[in-house]
């Protein structure tokens, strides 16, 4: 192979981005639903002919989605091996589309287009892009059936399917995906959106093996590889050797109201590292499961955010063994529930991040609200037209050694934007009565974690809505880290006509049902806070008290549980 | 002529003025005998006016003056470096986090660190009782009482500006209105705005956002334009003082102190409207320009003679300016970019930089790691014994050599100018990806453009990116130091206006539209007329944002212009023409049966300058001999013997053939090995590839 020059190689690597971020930004801009088309919660990249591993990543896409994607591509490989063997070829324009969440990753919302780049009648490498629809069916409108004991209760599960064939469109299937959502134009928006999107892609790798030719791509694509595994090892063996334990837990399944343990023995040796899961909770009655694709890509979220500069392609996960045995929540497989997977992933980053600052203080920070707060209003209009707002919601970032955490950031998985609360009142019967920070929801620290926020909507439909979250941390707050403290619990109300509920699950609420003018109100958490708060600066303290920040009532009022004490091996 | 007794006629002379961190530029031009003068002056921090001043007395008597147009960088130092005015805010009851909550973005993609400080504190925004739907009713009505005691509070507090921002506004403006009477009629003064007179748009943080923005740099970039004209007046100056506007059109002072958040790129845009008429003249219409400066290399494209406008432009983590600005794209790569090799053995330049203090190391100010620079002088490209500037005698190419060296040379197993030539090579390469981004990547045939460098550093690498990036020439403006100056004497005057529409395409209420049309096309012609400057016609453009219902973003829809002064009348299927080509142009699917919709019309009326005669700038016949002998400039991996120019003294018709150095006071032109470069009939230079 030809060794490629560090010149080539800078120029192919942006070029390279520049094509996913240019897939990224077509998607959103020709999105139907806001979750794309204003929350970014969508993805594109290119992948390997023959193994699916992720090539080149766009700066922008959705974290998550990043470490996924690879999985998705390699299970439209295994699909076209097996119509090979049928006698069923792959051609050019050929694009396929499926949503299985245990071949591919995450939950059933998240639509895969994957299509191959063709050049000399060989697959050069794989296009894909993903993105979260608003409704594919199911129990719960948007999706986050939070009391789902199998998948079919989440919605409609399509296998790799050939979407398109030599460029042409099978009506046949968008038939069959029209008649199993609430909103069908929404989701064929968005499907269009994805075309556009491989098309763009398709035309502009095309443009850029012309001009550089099959060979010197190759060998740029390995060399990035190899450079992400190289800076992956090298960040390693800056930690010191050692086995290091961190554990976390979820409030419960949706189910039954036990709480589910996430644990995590992270052991370093030289430029090696394993992550072992095996201490966790065994699969869970409720959607907290998740697969072993999904547990693998959130470890690489988790250890991008660790070490940045790692370049995000398949190589800087050479280096690190996983152990997720089958026996735990986090490596079932179909028909488990996993359409909260949001939530044990959040944890399960959280716990990595937990780990490693016991490793190296220097890299210590403390956990973010970690819970997306899933909700969904839906009801019918007088004219018989369905709606469905979902959305996600922000809370605060964990203190670090750099400062304070961020007020109202996204979770690690993320970096969705919130729809403005206008595009959703100019979408949707809603009325947003409040949009606002949480005083004294960061956990105090030396440097406090950011703030978490109040959302409070009413609804304006004569015919009322229904209500379902899917979130977490309602009992086991962020925790903070080299001393810092704890940030506050999330928490969920709806009004009644006889005054304000909460559920006994505490974030987790399916089909409760509200009248026009009434409200719903959701307090996320902050961050936790890093280190002793009797180190605050002065400046810093009074700044937090004249904002208001904090409001120095003492303690939180209303906090339904004491939070257990984490952060050891059992 | 004499500074005092009679004055010269008005419009006798017109001055661009652009006053940058370190110079501040001026050009002067003559009407009537078509001549030109320059001057360099230094640039006073947090002085403005003084550079300003000072560098108008070079040119001559103030009362010669007929008007003097402005490119400011007063606006963007203050958003940079937050040193705007204490700000307060008064928003509906529920919403006043929303400027901080931002849209729940984060500062990078990896990695969670990084906070947010707003530019309007959390104690000195207020909540009001008020409520306007999304469909524009009016729910709730705002007790005037309660905004004149908020306004109270946040006097009380020392507001020096008042915000007013309510939800959906957009829609209905009514609330906002009476509570502006309010506050006005307890503080009257100019420092009072309302969201629907800054932005009336939809999305609250956006125009939040630009609406605090906006009065956070009101009383600052009011108190700078005041003190300037105030000094003018003294200095015996009768004319008016205009501004450059992000979107590279000039406004009124008067405009500028209500809307000084369109002043926030206003130096870099009129840089961007030179470049565009230099190249025009030289009958170019498609070009991309590149600023080289210290720290950042600044990009834009003009296509088909239009400069690209981005409708919104993130100033900085948080402060977002929603406001048509001329499309800047921006990468860390400068001179003082700083090059290292990094953990995995890849040779990075920039994004850090080492500044002009302490600087490169050829500086000797203490910086001992290798910048662009410093490959720069190390290679001979850079005359050590003529820098730019009035700083320094003579750079330090021994400390450049050693930079090299230590952080570049030995960890890649190269000597120094390998090492250099590959820091070059680097930084080329990034500075082509910002080229690609906004050509290439957007669909634009590289092939078709023409290469226009510009500041202090461009034409050092001209060449080189021509041909990376597969550019059809490059053309180095005369005089590339003072290219923004130039810009404000040239540049066309220009208002835009905004207006929420919200009509169904199918069926459309075309009456309507043709009244919105009409009625926008009035008031923003009667601003640019009112302007107080000649232009020689007024021209009006409208566009509308469209979408399918169901989507949140729009396409920008070009309608058909004013005719003699008057809007055209559209109709459904104009409008549908209009939107599914322009839809086609982005994505390569229409939606058929999927109902459409206009959002917004955006209309900007551009009062169109008298012609700016470029030929003022080419070189006058019988001029000095232009070589300057020869020295040892490495390309392509070895030392060659190369021909210096003293690049003002060619003449028309020029012609040189590289390797070759072009010297001058503000800029060094490289002609590469393999390019030809040839003098034009306005002094510009056309760098072409050597035919054969």
């Amino acid at each position: 192979m030809s060794v490629i020059d560090p010149v080539t190689l800078a120029v192919l690597k942006g070029r390279l981005e520049q094509i996913a971020d240019e897939m990224d930004a077509t998607l959103y801009r020709s999105a139907f639903n806001p979750i794309i088309a204003e929350a970014r919660d969508a993805c594109h990249g290119l992948y390997h002919a023959t193994t699916g591993a992720t090539l080149v990543q766009g700066s922008k896409g959705l974290p998550i989605f990043v470490g996924a994607m690879s999985f998705a591509v390699k299970a439209v490989i295994d699909k076209v091996a097996r119509d090979h063997a049928l006698g069923v070829g792959l051609d050019e324009g050929d694009t396929f589309l499926f949503n299985d969440p245990y071949e591919g990753g995450t939950h059933l919302n998240d639509f895969r287009l994957v299509r191959p780049i063709w050049r000399d009648g060989k697959v050069f490498a794989w296009l894909a892009s993903v993105g979260h629809w608003l409704d594919i069916g199911g129990n719960v409108p948007g999706g986050f059936n939070a009391s789902a004991t199998e998948s079919f209760q989440e919605g409609v599960r399509i296998p790799p399917v050939k979407l398109m064939a030599q460029g042409r469109v099978n009506e046949d299937i968008l038939a069959i995906l029209a008649a199993n959502s609430r909103v069908p134009q929404s989701n064929y928006g968005d499907l269009n959106g994805q075309i556009n999107a491989l098309d763009l892609g398709e035309r502009r790798v095309h443009a850029l093996l012309d001009e550089y030719g099959e060979e010197t791509v190759t060998a740029a694509l390995d060399t990035f590889g190899q450079r992400a595994e190289a800076l992956m090892r090298e960040n390693i063996r800056g930690l010191p050797d050692g086995t290091y334990s961190f554990e976390d837990y979820l409030d419960n399944d949706g189910v039954s109201d036990a709480r589910l343990t996430i644990a995590l023995d992270l052991t370093i040796k030289s430029d090696t590292m394993t992550l072992d899961f095996s201490r966790s909770s065994p699969p869970c009655a409720g959607p907290l499961n998740i697969a072993r694709s999904t547990a693998v890509a959130c470890c690489y979220v988790a250890l991008k955010h660790i070490f940045p500069d790692v370049p995000a392609n398949s190589g800087c996960l050479a280096p690190i063994d996983f152990i997720i045995p089958e026996t735990t929540l986090l490596g079932v497989s179909a028909p488990k529930p996993v359409g909260g997977y949001t939530e044990t992933i959040l944890r399960m980053i959280g716990v990595v991040f937990g780990a490693i600052a016991k490793a190296d203080p220097k890299l210590a920070t403390a956990a973010f609200f970690g819970t997306i707060n899933a909700l969904s209003l839906a009801g019918y209009r007088a004219n018989g037209a369905r709606w469905v707002m979902s959305m996600f919601f922000g809370g605060g970032l964990g203190g670090n050694p750099k400062g304070d955490g961020l007020n109202h950031g996204n979770n690690a998985i993320s970096t969705a934007t919130m729809p403005p609360l206008e595009i959703l009142e100019a979408a949707y019967p809603v009325m947003f009565t409040q949009w606002a920070l949480r005083p004294d929801s960061g956990g105090a620290g030396r440097h406090r974690g950011g703030l978490g926020d109040v959302y409070e909507i009413e609804v304006l439909d004569e015919n009322g809505a229904e209500v379902f979250l899917l979130g977490e941390r309602g009992r086991f707050a962020p925790f903070g880290v080299a001393g810092g403290g704890e940030a506050a619990l999330n928490r969920f109300f709806w009004e009644t006509d006889d005054g304000e509920a909460t559920a006994p699950l505490v974030s987790k609420v399916t089909g409760v049902r509200i009248r026009k003018g009434q409200k719903v109100r959701l307090e996320t958490p902050g961050g936790g806070g890093w280190g002793d708060p009797a180190e605050r600066e002065k400046s810093r303290i009074e700044r937090d008290t004249r904002e208001g920040y904090v409001e120095a009532k003492g303690a939180r009022a209303g906090d339904p549980l004491p939070a257990a004490k984490r952060g050891h091996a059992a | 002529m004499s500074a005092s007794g009679t004055r010269a006629p008005r419009q006798a002379g017109i001055v661009g003025v652009d006053v940058g961190g370190t110079f501040t530029d001026l050009f002067f031009y003559d009407e009537a005998k078509r001549e030109f003068r320059t001057a360099k002056v230094t640039s006073h921090r947090g002085d403005e006016a003084l550079g300003f001043l000072s560098g108008l007395a070079v040119l001559g008597p103030l009362g010669d003056l007929g008007a003097i147009v402005h490119g400011t960088t007063v606006g963007t130092n203050a958003l940079l470096e937050r040193k705007g005015a204490r700000v307060g805010l008064i928003t509906t009851k529920g919403f006043r986090d929303v400027l901080e909550m931002r849209r729940r973005d984060r500062p990078h993609t990896w990695g969670l660190w990084g906070e947010f400080v707003p530019v309007v504190e959390r104690s000195m925004r207020l909540e009001v009782t008020e409520r306007v739907l999304a469909d524009g009713t009016l729910r709730t009505a705002l007790d005037p009482e309660e905004a004149r005691a908020a306004a109270r509070e946040l006097i009380k507090k020392g507001a020096q500006a008042i915000a007013i921002i309510f939800i959906n506004a957009f829609a209905n403006p009514e609330n906002e209105r009476r509570a502006a009477e309010a506050v006005r009629s307890i503080w009257p003064n100019e420092h009072v705005a309302t969201s629907s007179e800054i932005l009336p748009e939809i999305r609250e943080f956006e125009r939040s956002s630009t609406t605090a923005l906006n009065a956070y740099l009101q009383p600052v970039v009011g108190s700078y334009l005041g003190k300037l004209e105030d000094a003018l007046r003294e200095g015996g100056y009768e004319g008016d003082l205009h501004i450059v506007q992000s979107n590279g059109g000039v406004m009124a002072t008067s405009t500028a102190r209500r809307l000084p958040v369109r002043t926030a790129l206003s130096g870099p845009a009129a840089g961007v409207i030179a470049a565009g008429a230099i190249a025009r003249a030289a009958g170019r219409l498609n070009v991309i320009t590149g600023d080289l400066g210290g720290t950042s290399f600044d990009v834009s494209l003009i296509a088909d003679g239009h400069t690209a406008l981005s409708a919104q432009t993130t100033v900085d983590f948080g402060l977002v300016i929603r406001t048509p600005m001329i499309e800047i794209t921006t990468i860390g790569a400068g001179g003082g970019s700083i090059a290292r090799v990094d953990k995995g053995g890849l040779l990075q330049v920039g994004p850090e930089s080492a500044g002009s203090l302490p600087g490169p190391a050829c500086y000797g100010a203490g910086n001992t790691r290798p910048t662009l620079t410093d490959a720069n002088v190390v290679l001979g490209r850079i005359n050590a014994e003529r820098p730019i500037g009035d700083k320094l005698e003579r750079l330090d190419v021994e400390a450049a050599t050693q930079a090299i060296l230590a952080h570049v040379g030995r960890p890649l197993g190269l000597d120094a100018p390998r090492a250099a030539e590959a820091i070059v090579k680097v930084a080329n390469a990034r500075m082509a990806g910002a080229i690609r981004l906004v050509s290439i990547e957007r669909g634009h045939d590289p092939a078709k453009f023409t290469f226009m460098p510009f500041g202090g550093g461009g034409a050092l690498h001209a060449g080189a990116l021509m041909r990376e990036v597969g550019l059809d020439s490059v053309l180095v403006p005369r005089f590339p130091g003072i290219t923004s100056a130039l810009g404000c004497v040239i540049a066309d005057l220009r208002h835009d206006q905004v207006l929420t529409v919200n009509l169904a395409l199918d069926g459309l209420d075309a009456g309507l539209l043709n009244r919105h049309l009409a009625n926008t096309n009035r008031a923003a012609r009667a601003v640019i007329a009112n302007a107080g400057v000649v232009v020689s016609r007024i021209d009006t453009v409208f566009d509308l944002d469209m979408h399918y219902v169901g989507q949140t973003h729009t396409v920008q829809v070009r309608l058909p212009p004013e005719v003699d002064g008057e809007a055209r009348p559209v109709d459904e299927a104009v409008v549908r023409d209009a939107f599914e080509a322009a839809y086609r142009t982005q994505f390569s699917r229409l939606l058929p049966g999927v109902p459409a919709r206009i959002v917004t019309l955006r209309t900007a009326a551009i009062g169109r300058r008298p012609h700016f005669g470029l030929e003022a700038l080419a070189p006058r016949s019988g001029g000095n001999d232009a070589r300057r002998g020869t020295r040892r400039v490495w390309f392509d991996g070895q030392w060659r013997m190369t021909a210096i120019f003293s690049r003002l003294d060619l003449p028309v018709g020029a012609r040189v053939e590289g390797p070759a150095i072009l010297e001058q006071a503000d800029a060094t032109t490289v002609i590469d090995p393999g390019l030809v470069a040839k003098s034009d009939a306005y002094g510009n230079l056309v760098i072409t590839r050597s035919p054969r």
